[in-house]
């Protein structure tokens, strides 16, 4: 049964409904797209038995023919695609019941439900697509939602920038994409991804081709050097962060370098960088998440954080690790956002140090930002303990131990912040007269059920997974992976709650230092609006003046010279007839002249 | 028998005071006249060059005939047009008539 290619439909029509109709439907308009929702979840599960029963990969038939080589509109069916299918579909169907309690009044509902059912629509045939050119199509639909839905209330200055940044800055990532496929076409001479395993041409060619299809992955994953959009894309709708900026949208790139993943294999220098880009990115943004105040960027900078630590899985050689913990951390991340939706929702601020004592006015809420916390942080037996227990493993076993610590390191961090962020939202003594409730039951019951896969995803295993690949010191590091979380959330309460003195004061002072480098997010939106927006802005502004004084100037020039040479010569019609009887006898004179000289 | 020089000369000083009668006249009256006098060294020529060549057809007279009729013609239109600017604009002087300048 050949239904695969109908679950990207269903959002479509969805979106093309609330576009054209939404004003009229009201409310309807979310109901719409969460029976568009519903019915790509039901098809994508009959996707997953229809892969247990052993369908595959179908093509629908050939779109173009590029020197004598067919490219199809193939539709891809493995276990990666039909997981991320999953993800979307389950997490999207909860993020819109969401939804409707939280954007509820808003005065662009049905639009906002237009560009969700428009996302979905991209991000499955993102993960259904079977080459690269309709994965670049939909990739950059993606990125267009993803830039719709950040400036959403574009009203808000900072929102209408939030998004133009996330834009722009992805766009550099998708330009380095853009030429690593069409590298990787003119060597190899193929889109298709079930070509990729075995590929002949020169060496440094397809590593470069890796590493520029990285690129794109990069702007989409928000990794390092191009991370800075992702903090400030959370002027967006909180549910929209939790769908597109923590579960779904954002782990394409890793999905991307999965999906790649036997280019990536067959050259280590690509896979080289993937695993130091994503270590970097896992470090930075984990230690800039310790010191941020804000609910929603603590929550981005993990996600940028837990991105690195996916594509450190990958480039560490574990392609089941890394979309394993894809997948767990989807549910997490999205509870997690949910969570702080919620809190937003009740107390109007997103400064965690207004906050303070809601686990008493908000039970589900609280319970819930718990649950998402410990599968974080790596708390066993929560999911994202099991995940990043295998990202460990994979990098121990195929002895990266620079990797293995930094990844480790991390998770420490990660435990550290998060514990830091739940004493200090949810217990406490309050901090500021708010008078916080729980909110409504659409919001609370996808909480509680994200809860449960938070708690629980991480037993499915990865779907990935060969038999017997889990050997070695798994043990041992588990029981490490264990410690550094309890250590992290324990130093945590000691300081946010017990409010221990743990440094003396003046290793603390020599501190500061560094506390401003994290405060500033180690000036990176500093040093790229030095490097790069000036000089841009100036080679604008040059280029305005250039064309404002040269070309116009020519332009100008031309028409003045004709002017008052027109001005002169219109000297000569005096509408004198005498004048004109001297002019026509002086050219006879002339006409004589000339004749009789010859 | 006078010889070709004086036909010539004649008719260049005809030309030439046409000219200078058209160029200097003010009034649109001697201006035509002075057109006159240049077709008419024109016809001086047409006729002495016919017989200096020693054409038997007499092509060059007839020519001037032709001139002749043709100035006739020429001239009526002209002081219809006279008569039609006198009637706008009461003045027979040509610095008076610059209604195509502005």
């Amino acid at each position: 049964m050949h239904i695969t290619h109908y679950i990207p439909l269903f959002p479509f029509v969805a979106f093309l409904i609330n576009i054209f109709w939404g004003r009229r439907l009201g409310i309807g308009s979310a109901y719409v797209a969460l029976a568009a929702c519903g019915a790509a979840f039901i098809f994508s599960v009959k996707t997953m038995l229809g892969l247990q029963a052993g369908d595959g990969s179908y093509n629908l038939g050939t779109w173009l023919v590029i020197n004598g080589r067919a490219l199809d509109f193939g539709i891809l069916v493995d276990p990666l695609t039909v997981m991320m299918l999953l993800i979307v579909t389950f997490i999207g169907l909860f993020i819109l019941i969401y939804s409707i309690g939280y954007m509820h009044g808003e005065d662009r509902f049905s639009r906002y439900f237009a560009y969700i059912s428009l996302f979905m629509a991209s991000m499955l045939g993102l993960v259904i697509s079977d080459n690269f050119v309709m994965l670049l199509i939909c990739w950059e639909g993606v990125g267009l939602c993803s830039y719709l839905l950040i400036s959403f209330w574009h009203e808000k200055a900072a929102a209408a920038r939030a998004g133009l940044k996330a834009f722009v800055t992805t766009r550099i990532g998708d330009t380095g994409f853009l030429i690593g496929i069409l590298l990787l076409f003119f060597t190899t001479g193929t889109f298709h991804f079930t070509d990729l395993p075995g590929l002949n041409g020169p060496e440094w060619l397809l590593t470069l081709s890796a590493i520029l299809i990285f690129t794109g992955a990069m702007g989409k994953s928000a990794q390092f050097p191009l991370h800075v959009w992702l903090p400030d894309a959370m002027e967006g709708p909180t549910a929209v962060s939790a769908l597109i900026h923590a579960a779904t949208m954002v782990a394409a790139g890793v999905y991307l370098v999965a999906r790649c993943f036997p280019l990536f294999a067959a050259h280590p220098m690509a896979l080289q960088t993937v695993a130091v880009i994503g270590a970097i990115s896992a470090l930075g943004a984990a230690s800039i998440a310790l010191v941020n105040n804000d609910i929603k960027r603590i929550l981005a900078y993990s996600t940028i954080s837990q991105l690195g630590l996916m594509m450190l899985g990958l480039g560490v050689g574990g392609l089941s690790a890394g979309t394993f913990h894809l997948m767990t951390h989807a549910f997490f991340k999205a509870l997690l956002f949910l969570c702080a939706g919620s809190v937003i929702h009740a107390v109007h601020t997103q400064d965690i140090w207004k906050m303070g004592g809601l686990m008493k006015k908000m039970k589900v809420t609280g319970m819930a930002f718990v649950i998402g916390t410990l599968a974080l942080a790596g708390v066993p037996p929560f999911a994202g303990f099991w995940s990043k227990d295998e990202i460990l493993v994979t990098a121990w076993n195929n002895h990266h131990p620079v990797l293995f610590a930094v990844a480790l390191l991390t998770s420490l961090l990660t435990a550290f912040y998060m514990g830091r962020l739940i004493f200090v939202v949810l217990f406490g003594e309050k901090r500021s007269d708010t008078h916080a409730h729980e909110s409504p039951a659409t919001m609370t019951v996808p909480l509680i059920v994200l809860s449960l896969f938070a708690a629980g995803a991480g037993f499915i295993g990865s779907p990935l997974k060969e038999a017997g690949e889990h050997a070695g010191p798994a043990l041992f590091i588990m029981g490490l992976s264990t410690l550094v979380s309890f250590a992290g959330l324990g130093t945590a309460y000691l300081i946010y709650i017990r409010r221990l003195e743990l440094l003396p004061a003046s290793v603390l002072t020599s501190l500061n230092g560094f506390r401003t480098l994290l405060i500033n997010k180690y000036y990176c939106d500093e040093i790229y609006n030095v490097v790069f927006v000036k000089p841009c802005l100036r080679l604008c502004q040059g280029s305005f003046e250039f064309d404002a004084k040269v070309v116009d100037g020519v332009v100008n020039g031309v028409g003045s010279f004709v002017q008052q040479c027109a001005c002169m010569l219109r000297k000569v019609q005096s509408g004198f007839v005498h004048n004109y009887l001297i002019l026509q006898a002086l050219g006879l004179l002339m006409i004589i002249v000339w004749l009789i000289k010859i | 028998m006078i010889p070709l020089g004086f036909y010539v000369a004649i008719s260049a000083f005809l030309f030439c005071l046409g000219i200078f009668g058209a160029m200097t006249r003010r009034n649109v009256i001697g201006v035509l006249i002075s057109i006159e006098l240049i077709l008419n060294a024109a016809n001086i020529n047409l006729v002495a060059f016919n017989k200096y060549l020693g054409d038997k057809t007499g092509l060059g007279e007839i020519f001037s005939l032709f001139v002749i009729a043709i100035a006739a013609a020429a001239s009526v239109v002209g002081l219809v047009l006279i008569i039609a600017i006198y009637r706008n604009s009461k003045s027979l002087f040509t610095e008076d008539f610059h209604l195509m300048k502005e």
